[in-house]
């Protein structure tokens, strides 16, 4: 072809080949033009947006949970702490599969089978961006074994938290109640954004109820990280401006648990299901508040299993149930001395004037019995003698001279049958009945009819009546100062985490309980030195003790007699047998504590339950070495104080 | 002009040594000029590399080794007189083409893509060799025949083309392959392609993408263009190379945050920050300024080079120079403006600047191959 064999022009070829080179030149300028516009607008243009994108990029805010308050008791011997502990930690955001994760977890021995599905909603409540504790206080070998398995498990991370240290385990628990891991309900009532960090929440007691004081504020740190999420600290970098705001630490609260005493008390008790309470009947201080048997709270801040839980919860003697708080009994004849005080102040009686007990007593015209405790009758009884024996048949008429409305009325001023305001959630009401309750309460016409029987009962502390041990001390406390009262309290002062400043609590007083005649004090409650004193109910609780009590014993039937039958308690299996209960303060002159003591199924109060009100008077109101000596029915080693009724 | 303003014994001593060194390069074939231009970018490589590689010391002395290695390299083959590389350049394209077919059947496979071939003792791209390879044998099929080149001859030419990037592409390695096809084409497009050419192969290229689209691309390479057109479609897949690139680089501002105090690379939130997109680390640490230095320095070292190929006496060192300069500034343009977000993402490294050996040793061969022609150009003409 023409073409193919035309000779090679090399002049045309260079001229040709400098027009090329030349448009290739432009072109290239072209394109870096294009590139530095690009450019421009990158790094110009949209400086700052690319700017905040990066700072976002590498900077993640972690929060920082504040140390939680302690719980110190009334002479600062800490009840609960905080210790540092390795806990594992899931952020759903940078975990790819949690469902996975979590199955791969309990495979590794980290995670028991039975918590997946809980673990699994708890992360699902939380923020994507939240860490949510999966597992609570690592043991070494468990963080080694974690350790080894990192790698396979992205979000998922070991980080060390301070939990919650209970030294003394169960003692006191029913107070001090116990933190625990955060759970879907307790959500619903925080504000989460506040827990951001947190794992652990008062779940109950003084935990659940100053909650706000011991949390804290969460502080927060930012951090830098890298694209995977975790931390970094390089050393070739410029270090950015990290803002950090310190926690603040949670209030310490000083209770009024008096440590030592609520010791003795415990071990007192035994393996018993009972409860004491001791308050200080001159600003409602609890010194002690005792439910047994109890639990180690230390369990719950670890995190229960589920078969840990389940063995606390089916457990036959219920230790969960604080019963101090929430056991209702009737105060059987531990009643007796307020029903004495409100036949005095209605004039129904007074003091001087006697009753014949033969051990029964009937309405008058009816053939129905009531029975006294004491088979032959106590023969002439006054007032005195009527508490310090606790004579049924004298407080079945008086009681039926004064009237259920009348004895209602007046009860309640004790706060019996209402709740104490003590500080702590969960309190029962008990019950002290009336006509109008009896109305209330049933539905069926026939029942709503209020019985002169039932009045004659409840004047000695059975029937509908019910009490809560800590009413009962809170009553007896009230006795003690004559009418004067004070709502019972568990924190009395509470120290600035900061600061270091304590804000003592100032003492919340009750409407008081007024009587027309001072005496009448005095009356019933030398009847209550009676029960203490040779003769009385609970002899052995003053017997060697160098201060003067005054007391009263109880017995509530857990079942009620036919009116023909006789109880025979050899008879009874050992949990329907009666409760046996005791109220008592000291020294009589100077009150300086009141008890209540319940012992379920305990049968005597003044043989069961009184001893061991003697144990905390001992324990508090003795120097310590003479507390230890003597024992509560130790032989009288000092000879007991004068002008005690014989 | 100089020497007689400064005093007469220093500025004979400067004079001498000035000329010595000059004479010593002359001997060795080598052009002052391009070498200290390209010495410039390599040294700014390896600043911007320490950095981005986390002052990774061992990194850094194995890429400071790298471009010792490829200025050796350079230097042998800048003593190849063009005569002897125009008569070489069929049979180089013929081990390449050789090469090329072993590593479809043998080679290795490395990171999802059939790249490497393991000689024993050294494993290797064969695709590298025909980035020169591709366009020497299309300047020496040129260099005979009358240009512009008739149909038959452009035929050819695209047969030698398009041979060999098939083949690259087919790794998959498209970055490479769209490289050596460049360099080809840029050989035809100074042999002075006419325009109605390129204006009919624009037209076919544009009829050609949606065939190529359908059949050619492997997945992953679809996904690149898609994401390339929006990247936030997939943030944190395809997608996070270029947010991540783009914020290095914004962020960097106009001075950038400086030396080794980029957050984006740093943090390694930018991924390949020292390969593929050790550029976004420019941009970040050194900011606009530092980018333009750098492209400053690439268009000395383009200038040089188009200057060399205007200098060259024959129609094949003309095409073997001028094709390899716009080679090296595609490769410059197409790895910033991938990296800046002006181009799909495609492997091709930052020339004479990412971390890595093979691309680097090339380059500097196809520099050895300027200097000889541009120091044999009188003994061409004469």
């Amino acid at each position: 072809m023409a073409r193919n064999s035309r000779l090679k022009d090399h002049y045309a070829e260079q001229r040709m080949f400098g027009r090329r080179v030349v448009a290739a030149s432009f072109i290239i300028m072209v394109l870096l033009g294009l590139l530095f516009a690009r450019l421009l607008y990158l790094q110009v243009v949209k400086h700052d947006y690319f700017s905040e994108l990066s700072q976002g990029n590498r900077i993640r805010i972690e929060p920082i949970p504040p140390p939680r308050g302690l719980l110190l008791d009334r002479a600062g011997e800490p009840l609960a702490l905080n210790r540092p502990a390795y806990q594992l930690e899931l952020t759903r955001e940078q975990t790819p599969d949690v469902d996975d994760t979590l199955a791969r977890l309990a495979a590794l021995g980290l995670l028991l089978p039975e918590d997946v599905a809980r673990t699994r909603r708890a992360i699902m409540a939380r923020r994507a961006f939240d860490a949510v504790p999966v597992r609570l206080q690592l043991s070494e070998e468990e963080l080694a074994r974690f350790a080894v398995h990192r790698p396979d498990f992205p979000g998922v991370e070991i980080r060390p938290r301070l939990t919650r240290l209970y030294p003394h385990a169960g003692v006191g628990v029913h107070a001090l109640g116990y933190v625990a891991a955060i759970s879907e309900q307790d959500q619903q009532r925080i504000d989460v954004s506040k827990y951001a960090g947190t794992t652990l929440i008062g779940k109950l007691g003084i935990e659940r109820n100053y909650e706000e004081l011991l949390h804290g504020e969460t502080g927060y740190q930012q951090l830098l990280v890298n694209a995977q999420g975790r931390r970094v600290d390089r050393v070739g970098i410029k270090a950015p401006a990290l803002q950090r705001k310190e926690p603040i630490a949670g209030d310490d609260l000083y209770l009024t648990i008096d440590h030592k005493l609520q010791q003795v008390a415990e071990t007192a008790l035994g393996t018993q299901r009972a409860a004491v309470v001791a308050i200080d009947p001159r600003n409602g201080d609890v010194l002690a508040f005792v439910s047994t048997p109890t639990f180690d709270p230390n369990g719950f801040a670890r995190g229960l299993t589920v078969p840990e839980y389940r063995a606390l919860a089916d457990n036959i003697d219920k230790p969960l149930i604080d019963r101090a708080l929430r056991g209702v009994y009737p105060p059987g004849s531990t009643l007796k001395p307020f029903v004495a005080l409100a036949a005095l102040q209605y004039g129904v009686t007074d003091a001087e004037t006697t009753r014949l007990c033969r051990g029964v007593w009937r309405f008058p015209g009816s053939s129905r019995k009531f029975r006294d405790w004491k088979k032959q009758g106590h023969g002439t009884v006054d007032m005195h003698k009527a508490i310090a024996q606790s004579c049924d048949v004298y407080f079945y008429g008086v009681s039926d001279q004064i009237g259920i409305d009348r004895l209602h009325d007046f009860l309640v001023q004790f706060g019996l049958g209402t709740r104490t305001g003590i500080d702590v959630l969960g309190e029962r009401t008990g019950l002290v009945p009336s006509q109008a309750w009896k109305k209330k309460a049933f539905k069926k016409k026939e029942l709503q009819l209020w019985f002169p029987g039932e009045t004659v009962i409840a004047g000695i502390g059975q029937g509908y009546m019910l009490t809560t041990p800590l009413q009962l001390a809170h009553a007896t406390a009230t006795i003690a100062m004559r009418g004067q009262r004070f709502q019972p309290r568990l924190v009395r002062a509470v120290r600035d985490a900061r600061t270091g400043a304590v804000a003592t609590l100032p003492p919340r007083p009750l409407p008081g309980v007024t009587v027309d005649d001072p005496k009448y004090w005095d009356t019933i409650i030398s009847g209550m030195v009676g029960v203490v004193s040779p003769g009385g109910t609970a002899y052995r609780v003053q017997a060697g003790a160098p201060y003067r009590v005054a007391g009263k014993t109880g017995t509530a039937q857990v079942f009620s007699v036919g009116q023909n039958e006789k109880y025979n308690e050899s008879q009874v299996s050992e949990r329907l047998r009666d409760h046996a209960l005791f109220i008592a303060f000291a020294p009589v002159d100077d009150p300086q504590i009141a008890v209540a003591v319940v012992v379920e199924n305990g049968r005597h109060g003044g043989s069961t339950a009184g001893p061991i009100a003697r144990a905390v008077f001992d324990a508090y109101l003795l120097p310590h070495e003479a507390a230890a000596a003597a024992g509560p029915p130790a032989p009288p080693a000092v000879p007991p104080a004068g002008g005690i009724d014989e | 002009m100089r020497t007689e303003i400064a005093g007469p014994g220093h500025s004979s001593r400067a004079q001498r040594t000035f000329t010595l060194t000059g004479r010593l390069l002359e001997a060795l074939h080598i052009d002052g000029p391009l070498l200290l231009s390209v010495l410039a970018v390599c040294a700014v490589g390896l600043i911007v590399l320490y950095s981005a590689a986390g002052e990774d010391v061992h990194i850094f002395l194995g890429q400071a080794a790298r471009v010792g290695l490829g200025l050796v390299v350079l230097a042998c083959v800048a003593q190849i007189p063009p005569r002897v590389l125009r008569i070489g350049a069929p049979f180089l394209y013929g081990i390449g083409l050789l090469l090329l077919i072993a590593v479809a059947v043998v080679g290795d496979v490395a990171m999802g893509a059939q790249r490497w071939l393991d000689l024993g003792f050294i494993r290797f791209q064969p695709s590298e060799i025909m980035k020169i390879a591709v366009p020497l044998c299309c300047a020496w099929y040129l260099h005979e025949r009358p240009l512009p080149p008739d149909f038959t001859t452009l035929v050819i030419v695209a047969l030698i083309v398009l041979i060999p990037t098939l083949l690259i592409a087919e790794q998959p390695d498209l970055g490479t392959a769209l490289l050596v096809m460049a360099g080809g084409g840029l050989v035809i497009l100074l042999a002075g392609l006419q325009l109605r050419y390129i204006l009919g192969l624009g037209a076919l290229i544009a009829a050609a993408i949606p065939l190529v689209w359908q059949f050619l691309l492997h997945d992953y390479q679809r996904q690149r263009v898609l994401t390339f057109l929006n990247p936030q479609n997939d943030p944190l897949g395809a997608g996070y190379h270029t947010i991540q690139s783009q914020i290095a680089i914004g962020s960097g501002g106009i001075f950038g945050k400086g030396y080794m105090n980029g957050s984006q690379a740093q943090l390694e939130f930018l991924p390949e920050r020292s390969t593929d997109f050790i550029f976004a680390v420019v941009g970040e640490e050194w900011g606009l300024v530092g980018c333009i230095v750098l492209m400053a320095l690439y268009l000395l070292v383009i200038g040089r080079g188009l200057y060399i190929a205007a200098q060259a006496q024959d129609t094949f060192t003309r095409l073997t120079a001028g094709s390899l300069t716009l080679l090296f500034a595609v490769y410059a343009f197409v790895n910033s403006g991938m990296v800046a977000g002006l181009l799909p993402v495609v492997g091709v490294p930052l020339p004479l600047v990412s971390y890595g050996g093979t691309s680097l040793v090339t380059l500097m061969a196809g520099f050895g191959i300027l200097m000889a022609i541009h120091s044999r150009r009188k003994l061409v003409s004469t």
